[in-house]
């Protein structure tokens, strides 16, 4: 796609990942709730991909998905040139070491009945064959990465904080030198002040290992800061996809411009001129989206063409991915 | 930190060596040994166990040594626990008795629990498979249990005498049938629990690195289904004596000659009113046993969650 000499590390192509609704007495299907509808990007190594959008538009499905956490119900992922999306058993298990996942309840993430040693070398039993000297030293290595102290290696996660405890899950997930890391909103059920010590080390580790993450948030200030290239979900779908830069100075799509539009400002005056837009309505329903643009429902710019064709996802001039008909 | 010999702070820290990963169950042992309940319950489990197993090579007297003249006796230096209406010693009976009792609580506890918690844990993990064996689940709470056991004992106890002989046909089936009426419940319990196990992120997790089904199962949902399984144990097993109990009381288990503690309590009842003690001896062996087993399984179920088992 764009030609400039990076390599896409993740491509991913019109995934699909659609849930079966299940009623009535002999569990017929009845529909399904299309929670991730065809959508397609690029990686490129050593990036950070932000995925924004609100709740329940799709982004940890689509995550978890690319991660195949879920048997995909149509597209292509491929990872660092391994075609992933509909492999199994394993051929599958071989390739998870590739690609680990940073979760968002550092709480529920780590199971309360094994020891901050077992959880972080749970990955290093799977995938190798180790001595016990050489994992625990691999271990010990791993918590200094996160920043944890040696000493707490055989405490269990309920004696931790939160943000420790996402420290814990951020090393298990090193543990295997991932290429590429999926965090899905790792900073969300965080403190503020325990937040950016996160996004911090996020950062830190990326630098020192060469990551690649997709970065899954709502947060999105922490985004702009992080992220190199942004891409802004409704509805299961991709709606604008450009650089850090250029989305947040200059929104295409109507979604994003209001999505943009909700980042409160630090400055107070700017604050008090700064023009919300108000979308009208719910999101409607990813079991029944409407006809035509998923955000004709919605959108203040809606045209005639909006209710009746999809609008395809074309790259602009400046590199940049929209759907939408204005463009 | 300027001078370390200065600064008792830093010379701590220098010399601090990192713990060794040390193995969970002494843990669990530092832990369960604080719960006076369990400890006592342990003790008196041990005790009991000793005494069957051992007792009756001290007590030489035979369980089913008739001396008519010494019969309804009450407790003496001779006969501890009195004697019966054939002059049969109770003491006697009672250590040959609890060796059987305890043998088919146990074993019948254990089969019941294995074949509940693989019935429980397969059903709540693999969704393709949840819905049949849910109803065979339920196909065995429906079953009417006295008259399968009367078929299955009238079928297959002269089978089994025969190839094991008397003693231990009878055994292994009463064994066999406590053991396959008594899985649902714990089947239910865990199956519950499962499911909502599968729903937390350490399991997602775990599929994330790729762990196998059988691990994920072992390492990641058993030790978090050990209370309602712990739980499940310690009810099963005073269930499996008195159940076996009222097997021998209906003719359906052990011969009458053979002791066990609930044939003990059935034969008792006659004379309750002349001679309660002997109905006091084999239930207070009975309830205590239970009693202990259950604090037992309450202090293992709390010195294995972490939560709880404090440092």
């Amino acid at each position: 796609m764009l030609d400039d000499g990076k390599r896409p590390l993740v491509r991913v192509r019109n995934l699909k990942m659609h849930f079966p609704i299940y009623r009535g007495v002999m569990r017929r299907q009845v529909g399904e709730v299309r929670a991730v509808d065809g959508i397609s990007f690029d990686i490129y190594a050593g990036e950070t991909l932000g995925l924004v959008g609100e709740s329940g538009c799709g982004k940890s499905s689509a995550g978890r998905a690319i991660l195949r956490l879920y048997d995909v119900t149509d597209g292509e992922i491929s990872i660092d040139g391994n075609e992933i999306a509909h492999l199994a058993g394993d051929e599958l298990r071989r390739l998870r070491p590739e690609m680990q996942m940073i979760f968002q309840d550092p709480q529920a993430s780590l199971n309360p009945r094994m020891t901050v040693a077992a959880i972080i070398a749970e990955p290093l039993d799977e995938h190798q064959t180790l001595s016990r000297n050489a994992r625990m030293e691999r271990v010990f290595e791993l918590m200094d990465a996160v920043g944890l102290n040696r000493n707490f290696a055989n405490r269990y996660p309920h004696e931790f904080s939160g943000g420790q405890r996402q420290r814990i899950g951020i090393a298990r997930a090193l543990a295997l030198n991932p290429k590429f890391i999926v965090c899905d909103e790792p900073i969300a059920a965080l403190d503020v002040s325990i937040q950016a010590q996160v996004v911090n080390l996020l950062e830190d580790l990326q630098e020192k290992f060469g990551l690649t993450y997709l970065f899954i948030s709502h947060d999105l200030s922490m985004v702009r800061h992080l992220a190199t290239r942004v891409a802004v979900m409704y509805l299961g779908k991709v709606v604008e996809l450009a650089d850090s830069a250029q989305l947040y100075g200059d929104p295409k799509h109507p979604y994003t411009e209001a999505l943009l539009s909700a980042v409160p400002e630090p400055d107070p005056t700017l604050e008090n001129t700064r023009e919300r837009i108000i979308l009208e309505g719910d999101v409607p329903s990813p079991s029944d989206p409407p006809e035509g643009c998923n955000f004709c429902t919605r959108c203040p710019r809606v045209m005639d063409i909006c209710r009746r064709e999809s609008p395809e996802f074309k790259q602009l001039e400046d590199g940049r991915f929209v759907a939408c008909h204005l463009m | 930190m300027t001078d370390l010999n200065t600064n008792p702070i830093g010379e701590i820290e220098a010399i601090a060596v990192v713990e060794d990963p040390r193995s969970q169950w002494w843990d669990v042992w530092d832990q369960f040994k604080t719960h006076k309940g369990a400890v006592l319950g342990l003790a008196f489990f041990v005790l009991v166990i000793l005494l069957v197993l051992v007792g009756p090579h001290l007590w030489t007297i035979a369980p089913n040594h008739i001396d008519i003249r010494a019969k309804n006796q009450g407790m003496s230096l001779a006969h501890p626990m009195g004697t019966d209406q054939l002059g049969r010693d109770t003491f006697a009976q009672m250590l040959s008795g609890g060796r059987v009792s305890l043998a088919v609580g146990v074993v019948a506890m254990a089969l019941s629990l294995f074949v509940g918690t693989l019935v429980g844990v397969l059903a709540g993990y693999f969704r393709r498979i949840d819905g049949l064996l849910m109803r065979f689940t339920d196909l065995f709470l429906a079953l009417p249990l006295l008259p399968l056991l009367l078929v299955i004992i009238m079928l297959f106890r002269d089978t089994l005498r025969a190839a094991f002989g008397p003693e231990t046909g009878i055994f292994i089936l009463i064994v066999f049938v406590i053991g396959i009426t008594s899985w649902m419940q714990t089947a239910r319990i865990v199956r519950g629990d499962v499911l909502a196990l599968k729903q937390q992120e350490f399991v997602l997790a775990a599929r994330s690195i790729g762990t196998p089904p059988h691990r994920m199962i072992l390492r990641h949902v058993l030790p978090n289904v050990m209370s309602p399984i712990m739980v499940s144990a310690t009810l099963g097993i005073a269930n499996a004596i008195i159940t076996e109990s009222a097997l021998s009381f209906l003719g359906l288990g052990f011969p009458s000659d053979f002791p066990t503690w609930g044939r003990l309590l059935f034969d008792s009842t006659n004379f309750m009113s002349l001679h309660p003690a002997r109905v006091i001896w084999p239930g207070l062996a009975i309830s205590l046993t239970v009693l202990s087993v259950n604090y037992m399984g309450d202090g293992l179920r709390d010195a294995l969650d972490p939560r709880i088992r404090g440092r």
